[in-house]
This record gives C-alpha cells, sequence and structure tokens, in this order.
C-alpha cells in the first residue's frame, strides 16, 4: 500500500505550501483518480510517491518503507512506477525496445530476462511487434505507451500517471485510458491517475480531490458527481454526455451519475 | 475577399511520425467573419492543409489564393494570412509578453511603437490585460494565458484570415474556454479555421465543417448536413463524432427507436432518449 | 522538404562485417588511421584502398550511401589538389596559367592527400555504416572503461551519447517547426548580410534552448525514476562480448594494416 500520512510540503522556505495534511492509501488492485484545478497540488502528490520529492511534513510510506530514507529510496522506485505528461520528456532509448529495457538494466537484470520483460510489457500495452522502432516515428499515443511500458519492465506493484493523456488526441487518450484500467483491473497493480478528464474519473475505484493543497474529497465517483458544488471546487467540468444524463435523470430516468460519456449513458438505458 | 483553396493537391514530407502526408483534390472558401472547423484522424493532412494555406508549402495541383491573388512562398501570404501552429508556447523567445507580440508586426514593416499598440490591441482581444501581462515574462504564464498570449502574436499582424492548429489541445476546461473566446472574438475581424480534435467546444460556432480523411475531402458542409452525415463518417473512422451525437448513435445501434436527426444539444439529445425509451414524466424537457 | 533520417547513418543487414564485434570495428579503425598516415607513397595508398574496397563490398552497403559521405568533403579534397599544385615559381612545371603554373611535385602530394581524404572518409564511415548506435556507444564504452582508472566517467559518457543520438530527429523537428512559425509571423533568414542573417536566428535558437534545457531537466527526473543512478552495475539488454572470431579478426586485420604503414 502507497500511504500518506499528514503529508505537507512546500518547494522553498519562502513559498506557499504546495501541500498540507493530506493523508490517504492506495492498494494494489484500486484504481484511483487524483483531481484538482491548476495548482491544487497534484503533481506536487505524484512525485512524492516514488520519493522524487519528499514531504517536509508527514511521511509517505510505500509498503512500509519511507521515501525520505535514501536506503530504501530505490527499492521503492522499483515498486513504483512513474509516468509523465509528456512522452519525449521520458524515452531514452534508441528504439523501443531499448527504452523499454532501460529500467531494467538500471536494476542490474540479467540480459536474458531483461528481453523477456521487455517483450511482456509491449504486449501489455499493445506495441508487440515494434521492438525496432525508433521512437520520433510512434505516434503520441504509442510513445505514452512506450512510457508505460518502460515503467511496467521494471515490475512495479504501483504505477502512478501524472496526466498521461493531456498531450493526446482522443484515440491516443482512449488507448492510454485503456490500459491503465486493464493494469488494474486484471493485472492487479494500485494504479494512480492525476487527471482532468471526467470520463476517466467515472470509470476509476475512488476518487481523490484537492483544493489548494487539502484533500477536500476522498471517496466513490458516483457521490462526486452528484455534487456540482464540489466538482467546481476541483475544477471539473461535467462532460457533455454527463450534462445529458442530467436531463434524463430530470425526467425520471434511473441513469447513475457515473455514466459520463457515450457508452455509460447508453448502458444504463439499455438494462 | 475570401481565401480559395481550389483542388489543392500536395505532397509533404516531414519527417515526423505522418511521414509523407499528400493532399489530393481539397478545395474550401474561407471568408471574414466565418469560422470553419477541420476534422479529421491524425495523419490526414490537416496541418499540411493549413501550411499550405498560409504558403508555406509548394503544391503540385490547383490554386490557393489570398483576395484574388495566387499565393506563392511567403510574399503574397504576409501580413493577410496568420497561421497559429500547435503548442505555439513553445516559440516564445522575448523577454516579455508585449516584445514577443510586436515581433510579427515589426517583421511586416510597422515603426517600433505602433507594433507595440497592435501588440497592445492583440492581447486585448484575447482577453488578457496588456497593462499587467505585458510587462511579463512569458514563461511565466499559465497555459491558457499562455496559449492566448502565442494567438495574439499573430492576431497583431491584424490578419484577414486566421488559421490555427489545435488551439485548444493540453489545456483544462477553464483554459479551453479562454481560447475559444479569443477566437469567438478574432473572428469579428478575420476569416477562421481551425483544426481541431476538440469538436465539443467549436462546432457549436461552426459555419461550415471539412472532413479529411487520408489527405482527401470525406465531407463539406455546414454543421446540420454534418450530423445527418456522421454514420458514415464514423464508421469509415474518418471522424469521432462529439459525445452527445455519439451517444444517439450509440443508443440507435443497440436497439433503441431513437427518432429524428442527430444534434449537439444534450437537452434535444435528452429529449429523444427519453420518448425514445417511452418514459418521460414532463420534466424540464 | 527534407526527410529526417534517423539516427546517424547506419544500414541495417547482416554481412560479415555487421556481426563482427563493435570494439573490434573500433580498433581496426583505429589501427586503419594509423596506417593511413605513416603510409610513405601510392604504393601503400593503394594496398590500403584495396583493403577498403574489399571491405566495402564484404559489407553489402549501397555505394550510394558509401558516397554520401563522400560529398560532404568533396570541397575540400578539390581545394586541396589545388593548393598543393599551384605554385607561384615552380621548379618542375606541367602547364602555365599566367603567374601560377602547375608543379608536377605538388600535382603528385596533392593528389595523394585528396586520396588519404577519401580512403579516410569511406574506411571509418563504414563503422557506422555497419554497426546500430546502440552497439556502437556499447563498443565505444567497452573500448574506453580501463579510462575508468584515472576516474573519467566513461559509463555515464556513454549514455549521454546514447541520448544524444536519440534526440536528434525529435530536436531537429522542433527546430524546423519553430523556424516555420516564425517565418509565419514574417520572419526572414535568408535576406541581409551575415550579421543579420545570424540575429535572425535568435528567435528560433532562443525557444530551442529553452526547450532543450526544460527537457533536459524533465528527462534527468524520468531516468532517476527509473531507477538510473550512473552506469555502475547496469546489464544490457545488448551484451556485446568479444569472441575468439573477433579477437583474431581484429588483431589480424590490425597488424596487416600497420605493416603496410610501416613498410610501404
Amino acid at each position: 500500500m502507497i500511504s500518506f500520512e499528514s503529508v505537507g510540503f512546500r518547494y522553498r522556505s519562502d513559498t506557499p505550501l504546495a501541500l498540507e495534511g493530506v493523508s490517504l492509501h492506495v492498494s494494489p488492485g484500486e484504481l484511483v483518480a487524483i483531481v484538482g484545478a491548476n495548482g491544487s497540488g497534484k503533481s506536487t502528490l505524484a512525485r512524492l510517491c516514488d520519493g522524487l520529492l519528499t514531504p517536509t511534513a508527514g511521511r509517505v510510506l510505500v509498503d512500509g518503507l519511507d521515501t525520505s530514507d535514501p536506503e530504501t529510496i530505490w527499492s521503492i522506485r522499483s515498486l513504483v512506477g512513474m509516468v509523465f505528461q509528456d512522452p519525449d520528456d521520458q524515452i531514452v532509448g534508441t528504439v523501443v525496445e531499448e527504452d523499454c529495457a532501460f529500467g531494467p538494466e538500471n536494476l542490474g537484470v540479467p540480459s536474458a530476462e531483461i528481453r523477456e520483460r521487455v517483450d511482456a510489457a509491449l504486449s501489455a500495452v499493445g506495441l508487440e511487434g515494434l521492438q525496432r522502432r525508433e521512437p520520433h516515428l510512434l505516434s503520441e499515443g504509442q510513445k505514452q505507451r512506450l512510457a508505460v511500458a518502460g515503467a511496467l519492465a521494471m515490475r512495479p506493484r504501483y504505477l502512478v500517471l501524472d496526466e498521461p493523456t493531456a498531450m493526446l488526441d482522443p484515440v491516443g487518450r482512449r488507448s492510454v485510458l485503456e490500459v491503465t484500467e486493464h493494469l488494474a483491473r486484471v493485472e492487479g497493480h494500485g494504479v494512480l491517475v492525476v487527471s482532468h478528464d471526467v470520463a476517466g474519473v467515472a470509470r476509476s475505484d475512488r476518487v481523490i480531490g484537492l483544493a489548494r493543497g487539502r484533500v477536500i474529497y476522498d471517496g466513490a465517483p458516483e457521490q462526486l458527481l452528484a455534487d456540482p458544488g464540489m466538482m467546481e471546487s476541483l475544477g471539473l467540468a461535467p462532460s457533455p454526455a454527463g450534462v445529458l444524463a442530467e436531463a434524463l435523470r430530470a425526467c425520471g430516468l434511473d441513469v447513475p451519475f457515473t455514466a459520463a460519456d457515450a457508452e455509460g449513458v447508453v448502458d444504463a438505458l439499455c438494462r | 475577399m475570401s481565401l480559395t483553396f481550389s483542388h489543392v493537391s500536395c505532397a509533404y514530407a516531414p519527417g515526423t511520425s505522418a511521414a509523407s502526408v499528400a493532399l489530393q483534390d481539397v478545395s474550401f472558401v474561407l471568408e471574414p467573419g466565418e469560422l470553419v472547423v477541420v476534422l479529421g484522424p491524425t495523419g490526414s493532412g490537416k496541418t499540411t492543409l493549413l501550411r499550405a494555406a498560409a504558403g508555406l508549402l509548394p503544391i503540385v495541383a490547383g490554386a490557393v489564393k489570398v483576395d484574388g491573388r495566387p499565393v506563392s512562398g511567403s510574399g503574397a501570404v504576409r501580413g493577410s494570412v496568420g497561421l497559429v501552429f500547435q503548442r505555439p508556447e513553445s516559440q516564445f523567445f522575448s523577454l516579455t509578453v508585449e516584445e514577443d507580440c510586436a515581433f510579427g508586426p515589426r517583421n511586416l514593416g510597422r515603426g517600433s511603437s505602433d507594433a507595440l499598440a497592435d501588440a497592445h490591441a492583440a492581447l486585448s482581444t484575447v482577453g488578457l490585460d496588456p497593462r499587467s501581462f505585458g510587462a511579463r515574462e512569458p514563461w511565466s504564464l499559465s497555459g491558457g494565458e499562455a496559449r492566448r498570449a502565442a494567438l495574439a502574436g499573430v492576431l497583431a499582424m491584424r490578419p484577414r484570415y486566421l488559421l490555427l492548429d489545435e488551439p485548444t489541445a493540453g489545456l483544462d476546461a477553464d483554459g479551453r474556454a479562454a481560447v475559444s473566446a479569443a477566437i469567438e472574438a478574432a473572428r469579428r475581424d478575420a476569416g477562421v479555421m481551425v483544426v481541431t480534435h476538440d469538436s465539443e467546444i467549436f462546432l457549436g460556432h461552426a459555419d461550415r465543417v471539412l472532413v479529411l480523411s487520408e489527405g482527401r475531402s470525406a465531407f463539406s458542409g455546414d454543421v446540420t448536413e454534418l450530423l445527418a452525415a456522421f454514420d458514415r463518417l464514423s464508421s469509415s473512422g474518418a471522424v469521432q463524432p462529439p459525445e452527445v451525437p455519439r451517444t444517439l448513435m450509440l443508443a440507435r445501434e443497440r436497439g433503441l427507436p431513437v427518432v429524428g436527426a442527430l444534434t449537439l444539444d444534450p437537452l434535444v439529445a435528452a429529449a429523444m432518449l427519453a420518448r425514445a425509451v417511452g418514459d418521460c414524466e414532463g420534466g424540464p424537457l | 522538404m527534407r526527410r529526417i533520417t534517423g539516427i546517424g547513418q547506419y544500414v541495417v543487414g547482416d554481412s560479415p562485417l555487421h556481426r563482427l564485434d563493435s570494439a573490434a570495428k573500433i580498433g581496426v579503425a583505429v589501427a586503419f588511421t594509423v596506417a593511413l598516415f605513416t603510409v610513405g607513397g601510392f604504393a601503400g595508398l593503394a594496398v590500403v584502398a584495396g583493403a577498403v574496397v574489399a571491405a566495402v563490398a564484404i559489407s553489402r552497403v549501397p555505394v550510394s550511401a558509401v558516397a554520401r559521405g563522400l560529398r560532404a568533403v568533396a570541397m575540400i579534397m578539390v581545394l586541396t589538389v589545388v593548393a598543393n599544385a599551384l605554385r607561384w615559381q615552380p621548379v618542375d612545371a606541367l602547364a602555365r596559367l599566367g603567374p601560377l603554373a602547375i608543379d608536377g611535385a605538388g600535382l603528385r602530394t596533392g593528389v595523394f592527400f585528396a586520396v588519404r581524404i577519401v580512403l579516410l572518409v569511406t574506411g571509418t564511415s563504414l563503422l557506422t555504416l555497419t554497426t546500430s548506435p546502440v552497439r556502437l556507444a556499447g563498443g565505444i564504452e567497452r573500448v574506453l572503461a580501463p579510462l575508468e582508472v584515472f576516474r573519467i566517467p566513461v559509463g555515464d559518457l556513454a549514455m549521454t551519447l546514447t541520448i544524444a543520438l536519440r534526440f536528434i530527429p525529435t530536436t531537429a523537428e522542433e527546430a524546423e517547426n519553430i523556424m516555420t512559425a516564425q517565418q509565419a509571423r514574417g520572419a526572414s533568414f535568408d535576406t541581409g548580410g551575415p550579421l543579420a542573417r545570424a540575429r535572425a536566428y535568435a528567435p528560433v535558437l532562443v525557444p530551442l534552448f529553452f526547450q532543450l534545457f526544460r527537457r533536459a531537466d524533465a528527462l534527468a527526473t524520468a531516468m532517476e525514476a527509473r531507477c538510473y543512478r550512473g552506469s555502475e552495475g547496469r546489464t544490457r539488454l545488448v551484451e556485446e562480448r568479444m569472441k575468439r572470431s573477433d579477437w583474431l579478426t581484429m588483431i589480424g586485420v590490425s597488424m596487416v594494416l600497420i605493416a603496410v604503414g610501416w613498410l610501404l
């Protein structure tokens, strides 16, 4: 479990607190969405998960290991895989398989096992067959999935993705979100996704909402989507399908609040 | 007075992931005050289209004319066609926002103070107060602000035709709304063409829509006609309909008797779905 | 518009030269260079030229790819010949051009140097043509590894090289995008004198460098997140090790080349 115990963080002594009194936990198999307006501390929270930043107050534990402890930080980093917003800022290999191998190479994994891990990770994200492709020839969605594969090759227990779909078109966005759902629900990783995307939020198991560095919501998506005031505090606007769903509810139809895209609405109507 | 693209074909090898995307026989007309939205999957030639329209790419067939004059190189086009690229905020190079905005007018030969005045006017148009934003460092702006400042850099040249490539990509809800408003404001003086995946925000205001698929024009017409053609367009993979019409289409696919034309309005769509399900207690619809 | 080719000039293939260990190839390339500069006359040069031709044939790399590298040095070759051949007051004039004359001995020297340049470029380009960037970086790392004794961070340098190679096409694309964007704002890069042109590049170079530094920072963070701690203890996906055949080839060919340089 990744747990935050009353975590506070400020970037420099003269800047305000980016996070204050944050307590939360994420378990393997859960898909958790982190939401909040710009500047609410979401990215900071993501980076605290694997010790890229260490708390100025409280502590962050990953499977019992403290991220502030220099002895254990590297074990933590192989337990928690990170994926960032811009795929080009993460890819170091000259061809796909080389980049995917970067993590295991750093861990000193034997050569033959690296090959197995790379092939498995690339399959898990739908990039099998592209081992020898040069990264600049991939689409943005493929590049981002390569970044996910690079994290998976380290066999982490948790995955933290910081706005992974911000730079992608709808097709790329959908492919990355499908992968995150699969990794949580089927492969059993604890997946944390920092996001603005309401449709993605609706599909998660739990939502943690931040405003000005504090947690103001930690619970199921349904309650959040049903609460316009809370949505607004978190910088979330209802999706167009969500507006449609609200109109249907006003008509007396039983459409759940988690129906935030076309599939969700139609599934509800066809029941 | 218009920007006309007649039966244009061109080849382009930018060395990007879309290797060699050519345009084949594409036509459109853009007049000041209009908003034309260009849709299509990645790699369908949308960026090529904009660059050719701005005179930045050689064409192999057909003609591109700005106010009757053919476009050749960037000479004829300077100043009349403004092109805003993807992520334009990555092209800032000046120490202040107003300096960067004034770059365009200066290149067109405007004197220093005139160029600055143009820059300030453009910043106002996009909703950034020149008195507070003018002296800021470009890199200190938030996503939406930076995007609008970069847009102002092109508007400062007072183009009669404004072409934008994915203007809302990567922005949050507030940023997108702000950029959309800025484009609407710009539309007063210019013909605007927007290439986008964000059809939700732009289709509502669009006069006409062009859909590209593999370098060819898969559809050209107004929004009503587009809605009627969505079935054919989405099955060929040419376009992803916005969520509201997509919901209606999906409902039909699943066997619900949804009657009526596809619409972008969520309330109208809800009424159609409610009737299809046969159950409406006459709420606010 | 140019097509931005990927990294370096590597031509995929499966010839004996491709399969030879990259460190061995580097060793041979060094011996080859030494031989070229110690060779005394045209006889020795001819032998080395023969070796180069044989190597090109064995590599099965298309001649056009090999020739491409020569285009860059064509000017230098011409200048070399001309500079050596023309004399003010020659001893052994073959022909006269006004006050200048073509000197026979000078012409021979010039041609010798020019041929040497051709062979140098062709021979060393065979290295990059038959070795993938990854293996090349690995080979350089293994060859320089003994320098670690002097606290030189060879592994980190090799990683830097690989990353730089990986970003060549991406950076080129970004530079092109920025240039086009500024051109669309009326900037012009081909008017005015040299000083004006240099200044005109500021709107391209400033954002480009800004992006590069920002990216370097983000990349470093991402690498740390994937447990990069420097090159100690790192294993490789593609582990190259010198086999006996590689040693024999390298030592044998190098000795022959050096002998040629010494004797001829």
